[in-house]
């Protein structure tokens, strides 16, 4: 068994209660942060653990920290992004509900090493009887004096609410959220400047992914370098995977980076291999953004070496037979899985989360998806797959956020690693009905 | 059917409350939670009028709330069945045979994606992932999620909403999680 950091009181009866929570450790950090350390303490704690954001992006968490502007007299915020919506991933949802306090705990340490009065947690609204949850358990937390004025009975004050969104994917992209919480569309804004700098109500702000502020708890009672020593290179410590698709055992799964992915998808301990004893075909390793990678490629790198649940280890080679750790959702496709009609349903969600602003954003992710949809109907034309191509890459670079890229990297990896199953459907629209010849086809 | 679009006291004392939440002069933010209440509160969609009623609350322009509501996917500004059933229909749940569950709901009903039973009591919806990848397929009704599901689980499920009768919210306290 791996190291748990995040999921090792997961089954405790009642780790739900603020009480039982605190039985099992919880708020110590809390305590030894306000009673015994500074803030610039704490943040130089989180440098040395080498967290990174586990958002997405995997951006070093203390140094996001260190860039926060601090200008005298105006209020810093602390925003948490719950937000949750790329496919494939539930792993904050599963953290929020099972163990909420962790969360709330991280959010207070955090807070107070950024020097935060106010922290929110910006939840996908679909997430509701979530926020319900989580409204609980600050409930709990402020009847106990771990949240409102002097906190311990020191001079940190700090207040947490919740907010809910209302269904959008793009509110997911932390300038887009900010936008959001203010009460708007969620347009994301252009950059510079930068959230540290003028986030919300033009406010100096941090935002931050659930499963990263929870981390915090454990950097600060164990130390950053302890932290390090968890995980493999510049991955450090712990990651939830949040497993679907055809395995045995779909479910969010805290492993220590640096395991190999066919330990992931094939041990007990966790994905227990593929469903019904089928074959597997292919893999998205991080949320749909990121490029699906066929069977032979996520299971070893191009130079044969053993893929490992690390950022270097699932970007080593690159886009052309590499992919990335994302946000850890990892959807697993059998042998019988049609490559073309997943994409289509991912080109769809891109179209369907567009927010509009950037013309190849807009009109881009729409024309894939058209042309998609005409190629799983079976009315194809020669030339699709090399239009698609063209596409997907005057996207790539040219928006204002990164949704372009994540609508054009699915598309372009599954040409990439599986162009003739493409050409099948546009030339052989009548045998569209049989996925699995299409294996010979690939393998 | 249509009632005043005004909240009772309790109501007015819960948006007050989220208000608080915000600093001086920036209400505004209120405008997404408030509008799930007023949907939940008002027949489950967002009447020009409970729009207008909205702005007034929050002392803002009706042509800000309309903005905001027609952006995000979950207010909705048609009338809708009691019960919304959600299908998700992205790629885990797709793999797992959202689809089939999609078709049978539309046999089962009488209706299509999108449209209301003549009842007045389902729509069904198809939506993007849910973040219940792991539970795949899965569709959501008001506040709670159903994972899992069978052909067989769906009958179930929609056989109890119906003798249930009631409209589901996402703002609902009691959501029943099935797995
Ligand atoms: C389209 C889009 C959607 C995103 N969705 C999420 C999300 O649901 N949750 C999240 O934590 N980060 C999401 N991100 C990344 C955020 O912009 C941001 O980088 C992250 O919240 C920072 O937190 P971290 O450093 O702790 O990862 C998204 C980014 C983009 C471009
Ligand atoms: S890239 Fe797409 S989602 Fe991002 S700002 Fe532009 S149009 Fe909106
Ligand atoms: S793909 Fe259906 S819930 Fe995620």
């Amino acid at each position: 068994m791996g190291k748990k950091i995040l999921l090792e009181h997961i089954n405790v009866p009642g780790i739900k209660s603020l009480d039982v929570y605190r039985q099992n450790g919880g708020y110590a950090s809390v305590e030894k942060a306000l009673k015994t350390m500074a803030p610039d303490v704490i943040v130089e704690e989180v440098k040395k653990s080498g967290l990174r954001g586990r958002g997405g992006a995997g951006f070093p968490t203390g140094m996001k920290w260190s860039f926060l502007a601090k200008p005298e007299g105006v209020e810093r915020y602390l925003v948490v992004n719950a937000d949750e919506s790329e496919p494939g991933t539930f792993k904050d949802r599963y953290l929020m509900e099972k163990i909420p306090h962790i969360l709330i705990e991280g959010m207070i340490t955090s807070s107070f090493a950024l020097g935060a009065k106010t922290s929110c947690i910006y939840i996908r609204g679909e997430y509701f009887y979530v926020s319900r949850i989580l409204e609980a358990a600050i409930e709990e937390a402020y009847a106990a004096g771990l949240l409102g004025k002097n906190i311990l009975g020191t001079n940190f004050s700090h207040d947490i609410f919740v907010q809910v969104g209302a269904g959008a994917y793009i509110c997911g992209e932390e300038t887009a959220l900010l936008e959001s919480l203010e009460g708007k569309r969620g347009n994301p804004r252009i950059k510079p400047p930068f959230p540290a700098v003028a986030g919300l109500y033009g406010c100096p702000t941090v935002v931050n992914n659930v499963e990263t502020i929870a981390s915090v708890p454990y950097i600060v009672m164990n130390g950053g370098d302890d932290y390090a020593k968890i995980g493999i290179g510049r991955s450090t410590g712990t990651k939830l995977i949040s497993a679907s698709g055809h395995i045995n055992k779909p479910g969010v799964y805290e492993i220590e980076m640096g395991i190999t992915v066919e330990d992931f998808i094939y041990s007990e301990e966790y994905c227990g291999g593929i469903l019904n004893g089928k074959k597997l075909k292919a893999v998205v390793a991080g949320g749909s953004s990121v490029p699906i990678l066929p069977a032979d490629l996520i299971l070893k790198t191009e130079k044969g070496e053993p893929r490992l649940m690390s950022y270097e280890s699932l970007s080593d080679g690159g886009f052309a037979t590499g992919t990335m750790l994302g946000s850890g959702g990892f959807m697993v496709y059998d042998e019988t899985t049609s490559i073309v009609k997943n994409l289509y349903t991912f080109a769809r969600f891109y179209h369907h989360e567009s927010c509009g602003q950037c013309s190849p954003c807009r009109e881009g992710t729409g024309w894939m998806e058209k042309i998609l949809h005409r190629i799983v109907e079976g009315h194809g034309k020669h030339g699709d797959t090399d239009l698609l191509w063209d596409i997907q890459r005057k996207i790539e670079g040219n928006t204002i956020c990164p949704l372009g890229d994540a609508a054009a990297w699915p598309v372009a990896s599954a040409i990439r690693h599986f162009r003739a199953e493409f050409e099948e459907y546009i030339n052989h629209p009548e045998r569209i009905k049989e996925f699995k010849h299409l294996q010979e086809l690939v393998s | 059917m249509s009632k005043e679009i005004k909240f009772n006291e309790e109501t007015i004392a819960l948006v007050n409350k989220i208000i608080k939440r915000y600093p001086e002069g920036k209400q505004k933010s209120a405008l997404l939670p408030v509008l799930h209440i007023a949907q939940a509160e008002f027949d489950g969609w967002l009447s020009p009028e409970t729009m207008e009623y909205v702005a007034s609350l929050l002392r803002i322009k009706p042509v800000e709330v309309f903005e905001v509501a027609s952006f995000y996917s979950m207010y909705n500004l048609k009338p809708v069945g009691k019960c919304i059933l959600e299908v998700c229909r992205t790629s885990s749940c797709w793999s797992r045979g959202s689809e089939d569950i999609i078709k049978h709901l539309e046999k089962k009903l009488g209706i299509k994606v999108g449209e209301t039973s003549k009842d007045g009591m389902f729509t069904i919806k198809s939506v993007e992932c849910l973040g219940s990848c792991g539970g795949a397929p899965m569709l959501q009704c008001g506040a709670s999620f159903h994972e899992n599901l069978t052909l067989e689980k769906v009958d179930n499920i929609v056989e109890n909403y119906r003798v249930e009768g009631k409209r589901k919210s996402y703002t609902d306290q009691d959501f029943k999680n099935t797995l």
